[in-house]
């Protein structure tokens, strides 16, 4: 008689795909990812970093989970916010710039036409010829800063300015543990 | 209207102390009170944001609101009365309180990073305590321009939740009515009394109740913004549950 | 941590610098004309969004002082009501009629004079649709926006009309002669569109030869008064009539009727009659009378219930209601009798009726009327020789507030105050009108009365159904050949009404206004009556040609713009509707709704329905829920996805800056879905 060999899981563990991107915002949210320090080492036995300032991959591929930081400000946040929101069945709103326009938005009650003309043509100091640029490379601003949910489904808000490293860390290991996060008194915080 | 005059024969008798049922345990209650203060005073919370135990009710805020005997009302314009059954603390009720405070928070501009109140704010530690993450609804951006006339106080107008707390302090306490309300509908608004509508020409000082009763941070004093480093502030310490009310900024 | 950024601050910049000058650009020669007449407009218009800036000082005292013609009729206006604060309302409503609009300075003065804070009297002012801190035009054009205009082609008129004269709907023209904009429903929906000018007279029956007329008149200044006298014709309708509208009866009648019986007589034999309150709620009328007549009212320093009110509420606000006009138009004998039986049944001796600010052309008839049984002895001292009987009904008039048909609110504007509605307990029949027992009744609740008074209780109560006694008058109007007034006893089946008036191919029939309930044709075998289908009188027909999307949308436009402001869930909920049925509007293209966008509909009407302060907001959403549930594909057509649609149009938010960089390649557009 042999013994039968234990079950195997229903699915082989594989590693998550993480992406992540910073649009109109300051990177403050992704240097406080960072500061989980040796928990990153942690972090990648079970994770793998698909697109992201971290890797430099510039086209973001399939994802179980984004990660946005920053708001929409412009035409190309909102072109990449839809290719994350195309590529990662999981999309989560990082800070509170992506989750309520944050610091950038502070320009909404000023009329943007007034604001290029001040910028590039009356302010002090610039030469007659200064006019605002019409670059096709350039991306155009938007009449106002949005949080990313008003353009496409969210799933999840991490909030924060930035998240704490321990939000961070909380929030991910619920999510790799099928747990719905839960951060609670001292990790929900809105600065 | 019916239900005032059952209430009559209901309230509490001379000498046996009665008490009301909050999520299935028994408050004591005293003649006249409402159901949020007797639950105060017993130590139970019930989320509120305009009601304040020195003041009269106000009823406008609407996160109190209970089901009493399965019809709701606000806790804290409704007299306790014996043999009540109040469920507050339920998922129901819970759910609706978060979705009134994601209105209050897209209809103003409450951008927490920048605010001086951060940390001490009702209105942040009650979203806290309701698992708010995030404002589920569009952003209004109002353009509310902010009034830094006064020698002493800043009012940013940006974070107001109109609990008219100020308008109760400055009239009652004292004696000044400094604060009303105008506008009508999402416009509804603060207005200051002063000929140029302007904090600096009207009768405030610093040391008016009313310059502290602000739960939010649209009154401000001023030079005194971001004393408490973050941790140590009023609801980094403990939830607004387990704590008693106080005035704006004390804790 | 982020340092504090003041960017508020920084736009503060400039603003009041040159002050005269954009005043005169955003105000044209309106400014300065006005400027001119009284010298009263130095001061800052309040901008009801932004405080003014601290340079911008109201002149002083003397520059009031100034006012040449003016001050005598202002003066005028402050001793007809005693400089009583309470009065407030009426205060600004007249002084408004003499200037056109309440420049901050006026406001300044009038809180001096009683002895109010300025920002009270700028709060009161800033309440009401009707009242106006800006500068308007020196005539005021108002549409009225009910969608029974709409479908009768008022939008178009209104644009037709602004382009004739040059302006943009809520602006003034340039030379100051005119503005031009929409109000809520007036209440004419029987003889639509309809337009209110001024704040006072009435054009019905609008069409395009009347508004090219119009657009002719106006810019030749040519004075109300001197305008086709057929327009301002309103007719009754009157289109079936029972005991309210066909059953006139001699003035003093019912008074004598009541006296003979006694006061308890009287009270018991309303509550025999089981009559309910016709406003809405259908409270009890006997009973709300004997609890105030037993209160005892609670004022510091005044004797116990030492005053008792009687108040008519005629602030018919519910879009496609019309009968209280009617009503006090025809019966205003009634009216008033029942006011007076009410008045010896609680024993008051003061009556007040709160005429709608849209209804403002009644004014003189009801004066008159007024003055007419004073002169009978039918109001004032010792009523029909009975010692002791002493009662008087004085008018007040409303100045554009949906919410103060709700009674406590429209005791708040009695009082010369912002209406919001009370905290209740305690109700007015404990404490109303000024801190004493009051009864509230609508105008068709005392008609009923007076018939009550003369024919006895029994005789009312064997009219319509056990639980509804007696007639209730429908304002109908839609898609029907005979719109007017229909009076039915209770228990009438909705079918027969639509037969009667003469409506075909109908879809749906909105009861009772929007607060009330959107039927569809698999209901209309149902009864009026409190207990199937109460309604409050307004019986809106909708033919199957008509959009129920965009009849819910209207109503929900309505609600936002009639909210108070005070609590939270109708405040924002009923702005984030809106927001939301616009975001679904315009199927021909606009149209930008996803699933989501309903789930989030279903959830704001959950939350307005458990959540408000009171009844405004609570039913805000009744015809969005009725609507989505009965007439589901209305919204459906409408959707462009089933997973999510961005809030704005985000191809449009590129648009400044295309403007301003002159682009249009590829890159300067978003397309509204990848």
């Amino acid at each position: 008689m042999t013994t039968p060999a234990p079950l195997p899981p229903l699915q082989a563990p594989r590693k998550l795909k993480l992406a992540t991107v910073s649009l109109a915002g300051c990177f403050g949210c992704h240097m406080s990812f960072l500061d989980i320090d040796e928990r990153l080492f942690e972090l990648i036995e079970h994770i793998e970093f698909d697109r992201s300032p971290l890797t430099d991959i510039k086209q973001v591929g399939v994802c179980d989970i984004g990660l946005i930081e920053g708001g929409l400000c412009n035409a190309e946040n909102v072109l990449v916010l839809r290719e994350f929101r195309a590529h990662c069945k999981t999309l989560v709103a990082v800070g509170a710039c992506a989750i309520t326009g944050g610091l950038p938005a502070q320009r909404n009650h000023m009329d943007i036409g007034a604001i290029l003309t001040d910028v590039y043509c009356t302010r002090q100091g610039l030469s007659a010829s200064c006019r605002i640029p019409d670059d096709p490379e350039l991306p155009l601003p938007l009449n106002q800063v949005h949080p990313i949910h008003e353009v496409v489904h969210v799933d999840y808000f991490l909030p924060g300015c930035p998240p704490s490293a321990n939000a961070f860390w909380t929030f991910l290991n619920d999510l790799m543990a099928g747990r719905t996060p839960h951060l609670g008194h001292g990790l929900m915080h809105y600065d | 209207m019916s239900d005032v005059h059952d209430m009559d024969d209901m309230r509490a008798a001379p000498g046996s102390p009665a008490t009301f049922s909050l999520d299935g345990q028994d408050v004591e209650f005293q003649a006249g009170e409402t159901l949020i203060e007797a639950a105060t005073r017993a130590g139970r919370y019930i989320p509120h944001l305009c009601w304040h135990p020195d003041f009269h009710p106000h009823g406008s805020c609407r996160l109190c609101t209970v089901k009493v005997n399965g019809r709701a009302g606000a806790a804290c314009t409704m007299q306790a009365a014996a043999g009540q059954e109040v469920q507050s603390d339920t998922a129901e009720l819970n759910a609706q309180r978060k979705t009134l405070l994601q209105m209050l928070f897209v209809e103003g501009n409450h951008f927490c990073p920048s605010c001086e109140k951060s940390g001490n704010c009702l209105l942040q530690a009650t979203a806290y305590q309701m698992g708010m993450e995030g404002p589920h609804f569009e952003q209004f951006y109002p353009n509310r321009p902010v009034d830094a006339s006064h020698p002493d106080l800043l009012l940013d107008f940006n974070r107001c939740i109109l609990c008219e707390l100020c308008v109760r302090a400055s009239r009652d306490v004292d004696g000044k009515s400094v604060f009303a309300i105008g506008g009508h509908g999402i416009h509804t608004h603060l207005l200051v009394n002063s000929d140029s509508g302007r904090l600096g020409d009207a009768d405030m000082a610093l040391g008016d109740r009313a310059a502290s009763i602000c739960p939010v941070g649209v009154i401000l004093p001023k030079r005194r913004g971001f004393a408490i480093p973050i941790g140590q502030r009023r609801f980094d310490q403990a939830p607004v549950s387990q704590q008693t009310q106080g005035d704006g900024d004390s804790p | 941590m982020l340092d504090h950024f003041p960017a508020a601050d920084l736009i503060q910049v400039n603003l009041c610098a040159d002050l005269n000058v954009k005043l005169e650009t955003a105000y044209g020669s309106s400014f300065r004309f006005w400027r001119s007449r009284a010298r009263l407009f130095e001061g800052y218009p309040t901008n009801l969004s932004e405080p003014p800036h601290r340079d911008c000082h109201v002149k002083s005292e003397s520059e009031v002082v100034a006012m040449s013609i003016e001050s005598a009729a202002f003066e005028r206006v402050l001793s007809r009501h005693g400089r009583d604060p309470h009065a407030l309302v009426q205060i600004l409503r007249e002084t408004q009629a003499l200037m056109g609009w309440l420049p901050r300075s006026l406001l300044s003065a009038m809180a001096r004079e009683l002895k109010l804070t300025l920002a009270h009297v700028e709060g009161v002012a800033g309440f009401y649709r009707f009242f106006h801190t800006r500068p308007m035009g020196r005539l005021r054009v108002l549409f009225s926006d009910n969608i029974t205009d709409r479908m009768l082609g008022s939008e178009a008129l209104m644009a037709d009309l602004c382009a004739r004269l040059g302006i943009k709907p809520g602006q003034v023209s340039a030379d100051g002669r005119v503005s031009v904009d929409q109000t809520s429903c007036t209440g004419l929906c029987d003889q639509g569109p309809a337009l209110l000018v001024n704040h006072h007279h009435v054009i019905t029956r609008l069409d395009a030869p009347r508004v090219a007329q119009l657009a002719e008149l106006i810019r030749a200044e040519v004075p109300v008064p001197q305008w086709p006298a057929d327009w301002f014709a309103i007719d009754h309708n009157i289109r079936r009539a029972d005991v309210l509208l066909g059953m006139p009866l001699a003035p003093g009648a019912a008074i004598a009727a009541a006296l003979a019986r006694g006061a308890q007589a009287m009270l018991d034999d309303m509550k025999r009659s089981n009559l309910r309150g016709r406003g809405g709620a259908g409270f009890a009328a006997g009973l709300k009378w004997e609890l105030c007549r037993n209160a005892t009212g609670s004022i510091p320093g005044t004797a116990p219930g030492s005053t008792h009110y009687v108040v008519c509420n005629a602030d018919e606000g519910e879009p496609g209601t019309f009968k209280d006009r009617v009503l006090l138009a025809r019966h205003a004998d009634e009216v008033f009798e029942g006011m007076t039986v009410a008045a010896l049944v609680i024993g008051a001796r003061q009556g007040l009726l709160y005429l709608r600010g849209e209804y403002r052309y009644l004014l003189e008839h009801l004066q008159a009327v007024l003055q007419r049984r004073r002169d009978q002895n039918l109001l004032g001292s010792a009523i029909l020789g009975r010692a002791g009987f002493d009662f008087d009904i004085a008018i007040h008039v409303g100045a554009g507030a949906y919410v103060c048909g709700e009674e406590s609110a429209l005791i708040e504007s009695l009082e010369g105050k912002r209406g919001t509605p009370r905290i209740r307990p305690p109700f007015p029949v404990e404490q109303g009108y000024l801190g004493q027992p009051t009864i509230v009744n609508n105008v068709e609740t005392f008609c009923a009365a007076s018939h009550i008074a003369a024919q006895g209780g029994a005789w009312w109560a064997g009219i319509g159904t056990h639980q509804s006694t007696g007639t209730k008058i429908h304002s109908v109007s839609g898609d029907c050949e005979r719109p007017g007034l229909y009076e039915y006893p209770f228990g009438t089946r909705i079918d027969q009404i639509l037969e009667d008036c003469g409506a075909r191919d109908t879809q749906a029939v909105q009861v009772g206004g929007p607060s009330g309930v959107c039927l569809s044709a698999f209901e209309f075998d149902r009864r009026i009556a409190f207990e199937d289908v109460p309604s409050a009188g307004a019986f809106m027909v909708f033919d199957c040609t008509r959009d129920m999307f965009e009849v819910a949308r209207n109503f929900a436009h309505f609600f936002a713009h009639e909210s108070c402001g005070f609590c939270t869930p109708c405040r924002v909920g009923t702005a984030l509707v809106v927001k939301r049925l616009d975001k679904l509007a315009n199927a021909t293209g606009g149209g930008r709704g996803s699933r989501h966008d309903l789930d989030v509909l279903f959830e704001l009407d959950l939350l307005l329905h458990g959540t408000t302060h009171c009844g405004l907001g609570a039913s805000a959403c009744n015809p969005l829920r009725d609507t989505i549930i009965k007439f589901r594909p209305a919204y459906e057509r409408r959707l462009e996805s089933l997973h999510f649609e961005p809030g704005f149009d985000l191809d449009a938010e590129l648009s400044i800056a295309r403007r301003m960089t002159g682009r249009d390649d590829p890159a300067a557009h978003l397309e509204i879905s990848p």
